[in-house]
Order: structure tokens, then sequence, then C-alpha cells
């Protein structure tokens, strides 16, 4: 029975031809050989009507089986070769991982606005709220009302930008604000009798000469807490919970008496030297510290000022320079940087 | 205000303190230190080896065998034997062949670490075994400047007769200036005696002396009427205004000797910083310092009698306006009637508390001095020093409020320093009119006050204590004490001051620390500041760098912003200018933030090539009169936010080819302020329009220039600079895009818009897109045909995108061609064709009828 043996001979030349084939034209080609509409196996199924009778069956049956084989023998080798490929495709796909990306520009915040919303942030916890006040100010709030009177001493303290007034009498003068501490006075008149927790920030101006250290226009930020029985201990934990929060969990904070005109006691509080942990450096002026605000209990005449009776209420105030934490942190060599705006500079950070 | 330490030391015992210590203790109790410059001690520029230099005394002096210019010196210096140095000093040269000498000096033995007394400036040199013209050298005699005392070279130094030899140098002359930085007009804390008197409370120990009673231990007869001295006296005097010059108090010194003053004071005026003149100005200077009393001697000779009388005169008045006297500093000054003179029979001869007159100055031909010790108004003082621009260390002291209980001591310890060092004879009656002296002050104190503020208990017994260790008098007279204050601490009347002596003497660093435990005020959200900061991360997220600018502009900003002379920026209001520039170009208040932009953009295209900014600040500018009842300052401070961008587009890469060279234009920034505005949900509620022909903003490029606004409040301005603005700027040749909106409006705008927001439904169900052509006149703004497309399509159209803007003959002249790319979408359906159909149908009729649109190829 020659069609027999045909038909096993095209079986082992189709699984040879098969290994042969390694590419999916190849691969197409085969199929086409052997299971396409002309192909050896399928053009051998047709012969089956042309066997005798009793043949039919028993070939018909084989080749079926043939059929079968080589079709699962074709899904295998396409399996494989595919995956060849694909794994072939894949190296050469290969790209230098490390060169540049497409650019995009991000943009930066002002060194400023990143340390004021820092001290939002920790005053924030405490439950400080922001209060703002003006720029331009009267003398009244910015010195009179803070304690400071006209040819006082204690005015000494601020080199002051005048406002060229047209025509007001003396009382109405005004001038750019020298600290933060006028809006102490608008925060209480605002909101007297409550009591109150607030931060003033905000920019400032000195009449000062400009160099590295001095600019004359800076950001200064003010707290005021007023309530009925709020202490000078209470502002000494709270500025040593900022100082922890803003500086580091293990600074220590030192506090030593000084004078403000518009606080009674007044303090100032340092911390250990950030640079060099309290041995002395030259930033510190081989002092061990640096000083972290100004401070003291709201002087009576303030409160009374503000509206409120400093029989009952009491208060704390402080203020400190927003840049100069930034510039101790970063070894920030001239403040002129600042608001010169070289971007070179604010893109750092 | 420098004070050596050993000058303390003679006042209360400080000597033995650890000078580490010593300053945290100041410090602490707010006499703030500034620095500390150690004098031969460790530390020192230059610290003397107590072992190689030390006192000595010269015992004779002899000829140098080989050189006539120099001697040999025996030196005493406490060793077993004598030590013979080689010396060129000329006061030794002058006793060559005296032997029986007992000079005392700074000595060094080889080793020793000095100045080389022949080099220029100060260069440190070690003392070398030599031989000096044949003669071993291996110790030498030492000037002021080879010990870093001075700069004087030419002679060696002499010490005290009494001082012992061979101790170490620095126990005799070593010493520590303390430069104090202390905060606030504490007239008390102006001297060394008031540092003392700190001190003596700080460290519980006593005074050692009590300048206050010189007077009484020179025998010194005070006579404080005028008229009862008759005759007798050396000056008739008068206080025209008693709150003006509320003490003068006149001491009359004769036959003084005029000449240098001893090294010791001579030194310690070195130290604290003033340079000695002669022994008579030195005593004024010295006894300021140390007392904290400003005194003037006069030459008695110049101060001239009336007219008609014998008798000199002295009286203290008020200038006339107008009035001249030349200063002791050679300057002509002019007063006006606020100022206080002293005065003499004819004229001025001072300024009361400023500085004196030139006329009669102290001379070397000066033989009596009068001296005067006088307290003026502290007010009157600080204005007169202002008004003439003249500050003086008696001016300080005065602005600061000296004593007036000082005068006298002060006049008597003069006086007796004037007795020992220029040997004169003071006058035994002194003249002392005292017409402002101050009452006594009191005040009532309950010691429960500081455990109120200070948050601690302090305990009354310490209180107490503290309290009188600082000399108040304290009558413990039951829960509240009466407390009588030091007539010198002019900066106590109140009890909260009285709680800050206690503070700062228990000290703060027993204080312990709590947090406020009390209500919360009413807790409120800073609106318009985190709207502002939310602005700041979303302009940042958009590639913005922001820039803070100084808010005080060159007035020529404003004209350096207009194009065309005549056309004047409209800014809002008045200008707020300053009456007391630092600069010109730091005068005025910024009314616009463009410049401020500008102008970074200038100083940064030097060294970058691409600069994309943003500014939220504030703009000022006069509104109306201040009111200080009510708090107005009458002017205005709105918010703005400025934009700049320049340079180029795409920064350098690897794969930018072409694009790398692109510079930023009008679609740039404007891409930028799209996408801000949708964030802000603005999108669809701004309105942008393109000024009118002479109604640009003066900056900007009149055809690239956009007014923008949202219902009827105008945001502001955005477009390209106008080339001549650029110029002037001297910004390169390329676009300049800018922007400056009133962020209050953009922020109010932004807030309705997220209050009036509803979303609706979201459909689940495939968009249908299309295309669609318009043509339109040229002049027809392309947002306009977006939003009538819009809203023929609502609610379907979902989305509208302009994708191409065709111009040319397809589109026929003074037309342009408008595709947009539309999408459609049902909440609940998937839309049909016919529902397209219709729509289209609408969209097309609509904006044909309100634009005269056509549909191209339609």
């Amino acid at each position: 029975m020659g069609s027999f043996d045909e038909l096993e001979q095209i079986r082992e030349q189709a699984l040879v031809d098969l290994t042969g084939a390694s590419t999916t034209a190849a691969l197409e080609a085969w199929e086409d050989r052997y299971l396409g509409r002309k192909g050896e196996i399928t053009l051998r199924a047709r012969t089956v009507g042309q066997l005798p009778q009793e043949n039919r069956p028993a070939f018909g049956q084989r080749v079926n089986e043939i059929k079968r084989l080589l079709v699962q023998a074709y899904e295998a080798r396409a399996e494989e070769i595919s995956h060849a490929e694909l794994e072939t495709r894949l190296a050469t796909e290969a790209i230098d991982v490390t060169l540049p990306g497409r650019p995009v520009t991000p943009g930066h915040l002002h060194l400023t606005t990143q340390a004021l919303r820092e001290l939002y942030a920790i005053f924030g916890k405490m439950g400080f709220e922001v209060y703002e006040a003006p720029d331009v100010e009267l003398e009244a709030y910015n010195f009179d009302l803070l304690n400071i009177p006209e040819y006082h001493p204690a005015r000494d303290m601020w080199d002051t930008f005048w406002v060229k007034e047209t025509g007001e009498g003396p009382s109405n003068r005004r001038l750019l604000r020298t600290h933060t501490s006028p809006g102490q006075i608008r925060a209480m008149r605002e909101r007297c009798p409550e009591p109150i927790r607030v931060i003033l920030p905000g920019k400032c101006y000195r009449y000062e000469q400009i160099t590295v250290r001095a600019e004359h226009q800076f950001y200064q930020l003010e707290g005021l807490a007023v309530g009925r029985g709020i202490t000078m201990t209470d502002l000494i934990g709270t500025i040593a919970q900022f100082a922890r929060m803003f500086y580091g969990p293990d600074r220590t904070v030192r506090v030593r008496g000084s004078y403000f005109p518009f606080t009674e006691p007044s303090v100032e509080v340092d911390t250990e030297c950030i640079l060099c942990g309290g041995k002395g450096c030259p930033v510190c002026k081989y002092t061990g510290w640096l000083e972290v605000a100004g401070a003291g209990m709201v002087h009576p005449v303030v409160l009374e000022n503000g509206g409120y009776d400093p029989e009952t209420w009491s208060g704390f105030a402080f203020g400190f320079g927003v840049e100069r934490p930034s510039m101790m942190k970063y070894n920030v060599q001239d403040i002129r940087w600042f608001y010169g705006n070289d971007l070179r500079f604010l893109r750092r950070f | 205000m420098k004070i050596p330490l050993s000058w303390l030391n003679d006042y209360v015992e400080v000597a033995d303190l650890d000078i580490g210590e010593l300053r945290q203790r100041l410090d602490l109790a707010g006499l703030e230190v500034g620095s500390i410059e150690a004098i031969g001690y460790p530390g020192a520029e230059l610290p003397w080896d107590p072992e190689r230099v030390m006192t000595a005394a010269v015992l004779a002096v002899r000829p140098h065998p080989n050189a006539d210019r120099l001697v040999l010196v025996e030196v005493d210096y406490g060793g077993a034997e004598h030590e013979i140095a080689v010396t060129g000093a000329p006061s030794l040269y002058a006793r060559k062949g005296q032997t029986d000498l007992n000079l005392k000096v700074a000595f060094a033995w080889e080793g020793a670490e000095l100045y080389d007394g022949h080099a220029e400036g100060f260069i440190k040199a070690r003392l070398k075994k030599t031989q000096i013209r044949g003669e071993p050298s291996r110790a030498m005699v030492c000037s002021e400047k080879e010990l870093g005392l001075s700069e004087a070279s030419g002679d060696i130094i002499y010490l005290p007769d009494d001082t012992p030899v061979g101790v170490p140098l620095v126990k005799i002359l070593g010493d520590y200036v303390i430069d104090f930085e202390i905060k606030g007009p504490f007239g008390h804390l102006q001297s060394v005696f008031g540092i003392a008197r700190e001190l003596s409370a700080l460290y519980g120990r006593p005074l050692k002396r009590d300048p206050l009673a010189t007077a009484e231990a020179l025998g010194l007869r005070v006579v404080s009427q005028g008229d009862a001295f008759e005759g007798t006296g050396f000056v008739d005097l008068a206080i025209a205004d008693a709150k003006l010059c509320s003490r003068y108090t006149a001491t009359m010194i004769r036959n003084v000797e005029i000449k240098p003053s001893p090294l010791w004071m001579q030194m310690r005026l070195q130290r604290v910083g003033v340079r000695p003149i002669n022994n008579i100005v030195d005593i004024t200077n010295y006894v300021m310092m140390e007392l904290g009393q400003p005194l003037h001697a006069f030459d008695y000779a110049e101060v001239r009698p009336r007219p008609g009388t014998a008798q000199p005169t002295i009286v203290v008045r008020p200038a006339a306006a107008g009035e001249q006297m030349a200063t002791l500093d050679g300057e002509l000054r002019t007063f006006d009637d606020q100022m206080l003179l002293i005065t003499d029979g004819q004229g001025a001869v001072g300024v009361a508390g400023v500085m004196g007159g030139l006329d009669s100055e102290i001379g070397d031909d000066t033989r009596d001095v009068l001296l005067e010790a006088a307290n003026f108004n502290f007010l009157n003082i600080r204005r007169t020093g202002q008004k003439l621009k003249l500050t003086t260390e008696a001016s300080t002291r005065f602005g600061k409020r000296v004593d007036p209980e000082l005068t006298l001591p002060a006049a008597a310890r003069a006086a007796e320093l004037m007795r020992d060092l220029a040997n004169a004879t003071i006058d035994p009656v002194v003249l002392d009119l005292y017409p402002g002296k101050p009452e006594k002050r009191t005040i009532v104190y309950d010691p429960a006050l500081a455990n109120r503020l200070l948050g601690m208990e302090i305990p009354r017994a310490e209180q107490m204590r503290i309290l009188r260790a600082l000399a108040f008098d304290v009558a413990d007279t039951g829960t509240e004490w009466t407390v009588t204050v030091p007539s010198y601490r002019l900066d106590v009347g109140l009890p909260v001051d009285l709680v800050e002596e206690v503070a700062r003497v228990w000290g703060y660093d027993r204080f312990p620390e709590t947090l406020i435990d009390e209500e919360l005020p009413p807790l409120r959200r800073n609106h318009a500041l985190e709207a502002e900061e939310h602005l700041r991360d979303l302009l940042v997220g958009l590639g913005l760098d922001e820039v803070i600018s100084y808010s005080l502009i060159d007035p020529q900003e404003e004209g350096r912003l207009q194009s065309e002379p005549g056309v004047p920026l409209s800014l809002p209001g008045a200008c707020v200018v300053l009456q007391n520039p630092l600069a010109p170009e730091r005068s005025l208040m910024r009314r616009t933030l463009l410049s401020g932009a500008l102008r970074t953009a200038w100083a940064n295209l030097r060294y970058l090539d691409r600069v994309a900014i943003f500014e939220i600040g504030r703009i000022h500018y006069h509104v109306s009169a201040p009111d200080a009842a009510t708090g107005e300052t009458g002017v205005a401070e709105p918010r703005h936010l400025s934009m700049l961008m320049t340079g180029v587009r795409n920064p350098t890469w690897w794969q930018g080819g072409a694009a790398t060279a692109e510079k930023l234009d009008y679609f740039d920034l404007k891409g930028v302020v799209d996408a801000l505005l949708e964030r802000l949900g603005l999108t669809a509620k701004v309105q942008w329009a393109r000024p009118a022909v002479g109604q640009c903003h003066p900056s900007f490029h009149p055809g690239r220039c956009a007014l923008v606004s949202v219902g009827d409040r105008a945001l502001g301005v955005l477009g390209e600079l106008h080339p001549r603005v650029r110029e002037a700027y001297d910004l390169p040749e390329q676009p300049v895009l800018a922007l400056e909106w009133d962020l209050e409006a953009l922020l109010e705008a932004a807030d309705l818009a997220d209050a009036e927001k509803r979303i609706g439904w979201l459909s689940p169900h495939a968009p249908v897109h299309e295309d669609l052509a318009l043509v339109v006149d040229e002049a027809l703004p392309a947002v306009t045909v977006k939003r009538t497309i819009e809203n023929a399509g609502r609610p379907l159209v979902t989305e509208v995108v302009l994708f191409d803007v065709y111009r040319g003959e397809q589109a026929g002249p003074g037309k342009k061609s408008l595709a947009f790319a539309l999408s459609y979408q049902a909440p609940d359906r998937s839309l049909s064709d016919r529902d397209i159909e219709k729509l289209r149908g609408r969209i097309i009729k609509t904006v044909e009828k309100e634009l005269g649109a056509k549909l191209r190829g339609g």
C-alpha cells in the first residue's frame, strides 16, 4: 500500500522541514506546503475518495492523525519562533537608559516662600493663624502705640524710611514698617475681646546700607498670643517647641534678658549653633549660640493700646527674620541674592 | 561700649571669675556681650608667655663697648643673677652711666613671642639668643608695640614704681576688654560703675568703692543757691528752664599743669576706644566712662562776664533762633529755639550735652579749669543731636538718660583726679544748682504679679532679696510692697518693670517650659493667603520660577515702561514716595510689578538663556488721607500677579534638533495662562479683548496684547512687550512675554467659579468625533467662534478644540478658516447619526447667523 508509505514519508519529511523553519516566513511556507489548501496532507486527504472502499477508513484516519500531529508540531514551533523573534527584537531595541530625558522645565518657589510655609506649618500646629498687616504703616502703629514715643532713644533701634507727606498733620505721619510688630496692634484692635494666637509675616524695610549681611528689605515673622493666663514659661515653651521642629529635635535653647520697648520682661532666645553644635565658630561669633527670636511679655501699655486690660489679660510676642535661618542652613553668603532674584540661586531650592 | 575687666575690678571683685562664665552670666541677665578681647591672656592676638614675659627692674645702664647708639642694661628679673640686655631705647640711652636705678619694665626672655618693633605693621617674631655688636643677648626690655599694646615703638614701656619684680606681665597688664551690646536706652548701664553695680547684684558681691562719697571725702562745700555765694565765687550761674536742665554743678580747679596723663589712664582710655589728649581732657573722658556722667572742662580764662560785671557768668538757656557758634570740631553751627546752649556773659560757649565751643577749649596754656557736670533733658538732647546731625559720647549718654544725682560725685571724682594728676588745687566751694530735683519714685508692687506673668513661682523672699541687691528700697507693707526706685533706674516705673528685674536676676535658665494652657481663640482660616499659596503652587507646576522683588523702585521705572513718551501708564492712585530714600533708585513704592519682572529678566539673561518667572506681591498707592484714630493708612496695597517669559523655548537636548533654537512667543505665555485658568475653573468665564487702536497698555505690542476680564472686573493685561520698552530695559531682540493682573480680582473670580461649579454627569458612552472647518472674517477672534459653537451645541458638544488656522486662496481675501475638532456625547445613550446631523445643523446655522461664518467646503 504505497500510499500509506507515502503518507508516512510526508510526515517524516514535514517534521524534518519544520525543524528547519526558523522564521515566521519559513513557517508560513511550511504550513502552505503541508497543511495549506494545496498542501501535501490536504491533497492526500482529498485522494481518499479514489481509494478502494475497504482502505478508505484506515487511510482517512491516518491522514487525520498525521494532520493533527503536524498542526500540533506547527503550533509548538510557531510559539518557539515567535518567542525567539521577540527576544531578538527586544535585543535590538535596547537604548542607553542614562541619556537625558525629554526636558520638562520645573518651576521653583522662592526660598523665602518656602521658609514662610515651613513657619506657617509649624506655628499652625500650635494654633497660630496667619494675620497680615500693611507695609506702609502709620507712625503711631509702628512706634507710638508700641510704647516708642517720638525722639525716644528706643527709636534708634530702627532706621526708618519715611513717606513723603503732603499736608497731613504730624500725628498721621507714615513710614515703611520697620518690623512686623505694628500688626500686633492691628490684630488686637480687630480681635478684642477674643483671645489671640496669630503669626504676622511680612516685608519690612530699614534705612540700612546694603551689604552682604544687610538688606533694606527683608521678611520678618512675628508671633502674638493674648489670653487671660499667658505666661513667660508659655513663651519659652512655644519658642523651644518651634526651635526643635525647625532646627532639629535635639536642640537646646537658652533664654536671656533683653530689651524691647513693647515687651516687659523682654528676652532673647538662642539655640545651639547649627553649624558647630555649640562649640563655637565664626557664624556664632564663637559663642556657640545663635539667636532664634527676640521676645517677651506684651508690655501693659501695648495691651492697653490694643484694647485689653492688663490687669486681667496678658500676652507674649516674639519676632525674627525669615532669611537668617535659611542663610545659615544653606550657607548663603549674600542676602542680596534673595531679592536680587538671581535665578541661579533661586533654582537651587 | 568697651569696658576692661581690670577697671570693673576696681569696683567689684571679678578678677577671679572665669571669663566664659562671666560672659554667660552677663548675657543671661540682659547685658549682652558682643565680644571679648583678651590682652596678654590666652586667646589674645599676642598671648604673653607667663614664663618668658615678666616684670623686671632696670638697675643700671652701661655703655655698649662696640656701639655708640646702644647701651647695656642690668636687669633684676627676680632670678638668682641679674641679666644684661642690649637696648637702644632712647629713655634708657639717656641714662647711660647711671647705676642706682630701679625702673620697672616689661622684660622678655628668649623663646617669647612678641611683635617685631622694627617691622611695619604687627609681625610676630620669636625672641632668639643672639649677639648684638659682639655682646650676647637673650632677653630684652619691651616697647608697647612689641607687646601689642599700641603702635608706639619709639621707647620702652615703664610700669609703676611699686610693681613687683619677676611677676608674669599678664598679671599686671593683661586684661579682658568686654564689648557690651546692650539693647535699649539704659543710662545706668553706660559706665564701668553701672556695670559693676549689676555684677555686684548678680554675684552678691559688695561694691569695693563708692564713688558717690568722693565729694564728702574731699571736704567740698556745696552751695546750691547762687545768691548765698555772692562775691566769693568764681562764676554766676543760672538755669533758664529746669525742665531742660535739671541740674548744673560747677567746680573750679586752679593752677592745672597740662601734660599727658599717666600710662594707666591712657591705657584704659585706649581700651575703651578714647584717644588720650592731655590730662585734663582725659580725666573728663575717664570719669564719663567710669561713672556715666558727661563732663565738660572750660578754660576759665575764656568764660566772659556780662558787660558791666566782673564775675564770669554761665547761663543755660534755649538758643535764639538762628544763633550761631563754632563747636569744638571747628564747624559753625546754627541753632533753633528749642536747642539748649551753655552761654557765658556774652554768648554761647557750648551746645548743652552735645559739644563744647571752640573758643573755650582747654589748651596747653590753660591755667584754671571750670568743670561742668550737668544734667539735661534726654529728649531735648536727642532732638538737638538729630537736628544738628552731631553725635558725641556725651550726647549719646544724655540721650539714654543720666541720673541727675551723678553730677556732684562725678565732678568731685574729676576734681580729685585733676588734683592728683595735674598738680591742681580744688576750689573748696562747689556751686550746684538743682532746680529739677526729681521726686522719689515709688511703685506699689504685688509679688504675685511676677508669678502671674512668669508662670512660675519665685518666692517672695527671693524677690525681695533680688530687688534689694539691685538697690531698690523695699518696704514690706503686707501683700503689696512699696518699692522705692534708685535714682539712676530711670527705666523702671511700672510693677511689670520690677518683674523683669526679678526674672533676669533669678535667671531665665531656671525657667521651665510650658505650653499655653487655656481656651483656644475662635479658629479662622486665612482664605486669602491659602488662595495665594495655591496659585503659587499652580504656577510653579507650570514651570515658572517665583521671584520676590524690591517694593522700592526707581522713579524712572514707570517712564521706562512707556513706549511713547506722551502716553503714560494708567496706574492707580498717587505714588507713595519716600522722604529719605537710601538712593534715588529706591525712592518710591511700586505701583506695578512689571518693572521688577523686567529688571529680573535683564539681570538673569546675563547668565541664562531662558527666563520664566512670576511674582505675587503688593503694589502700593495713595487713596485717601491717613487717620491714626481708625488705623487707616490711606494707602491701598492690593496684591498683583506678574509673569514674564523670554528666551529659548526648549532647553538644549540631544534630540532637540532645530527646536532648540526656537524662542518663546506669545502662545507660550498664553498656554501657561490657559492652563492656569483651567485649573481655576475660569476657562469659560474669562473675556479676552484685543485692545482698540490707541487703547493698548503702553508697555505692550498693540497687535499682540490682550485685555483680560471676568464679568465686569478687569484682570489685567497679557502680551508681548513693546519693542521700545524691551529696548529701554536693554533686553535682547527676542519676544518678551509679560502679564500683570489684579490678583484680588483673579482669586475672587476663581472663588466664585468654584462656588458655582456643578458636575452633573459623566457619560459612560463613547464620544463621537467630528471636524468642522469654518471660514470667518480675519478680525473675528477665535475664542468667539469656539464659544458660539459650544453654546449652540450645549449640552451634547462636550469638547471643541481648534486644530488648524488657514489663510489663503481657499478661504478668500480678508478671511480665515478655523478648523475645530468636536466631540459629541450624551449622558444616557450612544448618539445616533440622526442626533449628530441635527446637532451639526444647529451649530452651522448658529455660526452662520451670528458670526457670518461659512462651512468650508460645505
